[in-house]
């Protein structure tokens, strides 16, 4: 567990510190992520402790985002003159991205199936 | 007595750690006594209740958050964690790769588009638009784009978090009206759409949802951190 926590840490690390260096315009954790997934099909296996420790950080995931969303209670007044604009975007957005996201990926699957059988 | 405990515990950060998980389980709780219906989400339930308990204890946010910022620190090494179910699904995402990359890029502009064109024509202001665009990527890293791009990164994860529950809340239902039954597109769409909140909703339906929508997460993390800037550019949106 304290392994695997450092694993983590020490790859969110070396991201952070990879992108202060290269000013690369991606997040510190990304690349820390891109870096430990390499550095795991390279050695070609995954320890235990690694795998248990990440799936009880994610599946506790939504627990993480609770403080941040508590911010809501700073924006009062934008959200009272803005709130049609903001629900909008936030909600209908959001539908229109999960539609054309699951229909796009389904139909290029079909077209793959099709010209497989055809091929 | 009882004025001076409260002064005490309200400062320190233990108070609002421990307020941050109570709420947390509560939410949890709720949801499973609302026998599991979607519209009673657990972290929007969660994070009602937060606020409800700082208004009536008049507490300013900056105090919360110093106490609570131990489970916001955690987002970073749970980011790195999405490399793991990425490694255990590898062979079907390897199968899946054209689909997938289709299907994000696709996704990715459309989440951005939708956003500040439909905030643009409801007359959100600049700032606003500005923070929207990066709504459905994970918070810490919508928060690095939204400060890059010139949006506030505090609203942005406002945003994100509530973009997040209203896809968790809707996605599902959404996905069966359209007839998707593959469990590895229900998860994309819902991960490039809603990240991790719609994670955690897409491990319910299975763990192969649940792998897919965190690969979503990564992938549209890293797509939106590039696109972000050239789309802010193209659209000659400035504060």
């Amino acid at each position: 567990m304290t392994g695997a926590l450092t694993i983590l840490l020490l790859f969110q690390l070396i991201g952070e510190v990879t992108v202060q260096l290269s000013g690369l315009p991606v997040p510190g954790p990304v690349v820390g992520m891109v870096l430990l997934f390499l550095s795991l099909r390279w050695r070609k296996a995954l320890p235990d402790t690694l795998r248990a420790t990440a799936e009880t950080l994610l599946s506790h995931l939504s627990l993480l985002f609770i403080p941040a969303g508590a911010g809501v209670i700073q924006y009062g007044t934008l959200l009272a003159d803005e709130w049609l604009a903001l629900i909008a975007a936030m909600v209908l957005g959001t539908l229109i991205t999960v539609a054309v996201t699951a229909l796009v990926m389904q139909g290029v699957i079909l077209i793959q199936h099709r010209m497989r059988q055809d091929g | 007595m009882l004025t001076g405990i409260w002064v005490y515990l309200a400062a320190s950060p233990l108070l609002w750690l421990t307020v941050t998980l109570a709420v947390y389980l509560a939410g949890h709780w709720l949801f499973r006594r609302s026998g599991g219906r979607a519209f009673f989400n657990p972290v929007a339930l969660a994070i009602t209740l937060l606020v409800l308990i700082l208004l009536l204890t008049g507490t300013p946010y900056s105090t919360y958050f110093k106490g609570a910022q131990f489970i916001h620190f955690l987002l970073g090494p749970a980011t790195v964690a999405l490399a793991i179910p990425l490694y255990l699904h590898w062979e079907r995402v390897r199968q899946l790769f054209l689909p997938i990359v289709v299907g994000l890029l696709t996704g990715s502009i459309t989440a951005i588009l939708s956003a500040i064109g439909l905030a643009w024509l409801l007359g959100g202001s600049p700032r606003t638009l500005l923070s929207l665009v990066p709504k459905s990527v994970t918070t810490p890293v919508a928060m690095g784009i939204a400060e890059k791009i010139g949006g506030l990164p505090s609203l942005t994860a406002v945003i994100v978090i509530l973009t997040g529950v209203a896809g968790a809340v809707a996605a599902p239902s959404l996905l069966n009206r359209l007839h998707i039954q593959d469990d590895a597109v229900k998860g994309m769409a819902i991960g490039v759409a809603a990240h991790g909140i719609g994670t955690a909703r897409a491990l319910q339906i299975s763990s192969l949802a649940g792998a897919f929508a965190g690969l979503a997460i990564g992938l549209n993390a890293l797509l939106t951190t590039l696109l972000a800037p050239l789309m802010v550019r193209l659209l000659h949106l400035t504060p």
